[in-house]
């Protein structure tokens, strides 16, 4: 059976988001305990957003 | 006072102007508006040989075009110039001297005076295809803004010979310069290099967000979402990153220290596949960012037309004005990315260990 390649769409999806997620929880957490370095934790989070980002954009595009 | 709230009209006017646009394009089809809406926004993620701004029906079914034809340059046994109004929106056969031209699916084709396209069995038109190098509508706004950009910096460095504070222009943007240059340049690719790769930096951080945002005015623009452009970017920085790298880069490419001597060889191709995977990614995020955000957009303008009731309306607006502010962020964060990770890459490129541990 051949599964409709908007299904794999929707993964990609959940997986993105659960990434992007996370890692703004994370930065969420480390900001909360460090607020002086908060410039530094932004960068680095946005770096590491856009990298999953562009993963699951690839994905979405080969889906 | 009253001048100003002249601006603050106009202002409004011209943010209203998608709607009042894609309203006009609906106007006279009552058939099928689902896929008048799609077909819509295929067209406006297409490149055009004119720089149209909409397009109307009118009662007697005459279809009417605002805007202004490009030039359109071929080489076809020779250089052949001419306007893109000669296509009359691709409802006519272009002839320029002997040679006739139609435009099927915005490709401009070979054909003869009745402009017959043959298809294959795929429905791809299998007429010869002259070379083109067409001022489109894209390499149009391309240009445009390289002018705006070159005009605004070089008047704003004029005002630094006279004194150091900023004036003008160089108020709004100095801080964003000096930005560029503290967090994004400094803290990557580090105090001794950075000087030589600003200019690319701040280049492309300015052309970048200002196409951006250039896509979120009336006038259609859509330089960002053809991946020909963004891959000229990302080409650009991975040249330079290739062409700048120090010896410590490629050692970390071909020959990594401090792992086992069997792991490099399979470390070596991983690596030498990253540097390709690097700009690649540059190139799908901005694209499939700005595609994405104005197809997201222009879906939610459509909302009205499928719900034709007040109610659907408004909500369809309010989305839609939500989602524009929303794009104005994207636009900026995009241009940054793009720019903070050329800066990464550049940095990696320049890298030197005056330390010998391994890592």
């Amino acid at each position: 059976m051949e599964i409709p390649s908007i299904v794999g769409a929707g993964l990609i999806v959940i997986g993105a988001g659960m990434g992007i997620g996370r890692i703004g929880g994370s930065a969420m957490d480390a900001i909360a305990r460090q607020p002086e370095a908060s410039g530094k934790i932004q960068t680095a989070m946005l770096i590491a957003a856009a990298l999953i980002e562009g993963i699951g954009f690839a994905a979405l595009f080969a889906a | 006072m009253r001048s100003k709230l002249t601006i603050r009209l106009i202002t409004l006017l011209f943010f209203l102007f998608p709607f009042i646009s894609m309203a006009g394009g609906e106007k006279g089809a009552e058939t099928d508006i689902k896929s008048e809406i799609k077909a819509y926004i295929q067209h406006h993620l297409e490149d055009t040989y004119d720089f149209g701004l909409w397009s109307y029906t009118t009662d007697e079914g005459v279809h009417e075009y605002i805007g202004f034809p490009l030039p359109v340059i071929l080489w076809d046994n020779g250089l052949q110039v001419f306007l893109s109004s000669k296509f009359h929106h691709g409802e006519s056969v272009a002839q320029v001297g002997d040679a006739y031209y139609k435009l099927d699916h915005g490709k401009i084709y070979k054909t003869d005076a009745e402009g017959t396209i043959s298809y294959d069995e795929t429905h791809h038109a299998t007429n010869l295809k002259p070379l083109d190098f067409s001022i489109t509508k894209n390499v149009f706004t391309i240009m445009i803004v390289s002018l705006l950009l070159f005009f605004v910096f070089s008047r704003m460095a004029k005002t630094y010979k006279t004194s150091s504070i900023p004036s003008g222009i160089g108020r709004i943007l100095e801080p964003i310069v000096l930005y560029v240059r503290d967090d994004i340049a400094i803290p990557n690719i580090g105090k001794k290099h950075y000087k030589r790769y600003m200019s690319y930096l701040l280049t492309v951080f300015f052309f970048v967000w200002t196409i951006n945002l250039l896509g979120l005015t009336p006038l259609g623009i859509n330089v960002t979402n053809n991946i020909a452009v963004t891959f000229c970017l990302a080409m650009l920085t991975y040249l330079i990153t290739t062409f700048t790298a120090k010896k410590v880069y490629w050692m970390h490419i071909f020959w990594m220290p401090g792992v086992p001597k069997l792991m490099r060889l399979v470390l070596a191709p991983i690596e030498l596949l990253g540097t390709i995977i690097k700009p690649f990614s540059l190139m799908i995020r901005l694209y499939a960012n700005i595609t994405a955000g104005h197809i997201v957009l222009m879906s939610l303008i459509g909302l009205m037309f499928i719900f034709k009731s007040w109610l659907g309306s408004s909500l369809s607006f309010v989305l839609a004005f939500g989602l524009g502010i929303l794009e104005l962020l994207v636009a900026a964060l995009q241009a940054y990315i793009f720019t903070m990770l050329s800066a990464l890459y550049f940095g990696s490129a320049v890298e030197e260990h005056d330390h010998d541990h391994a890592h």
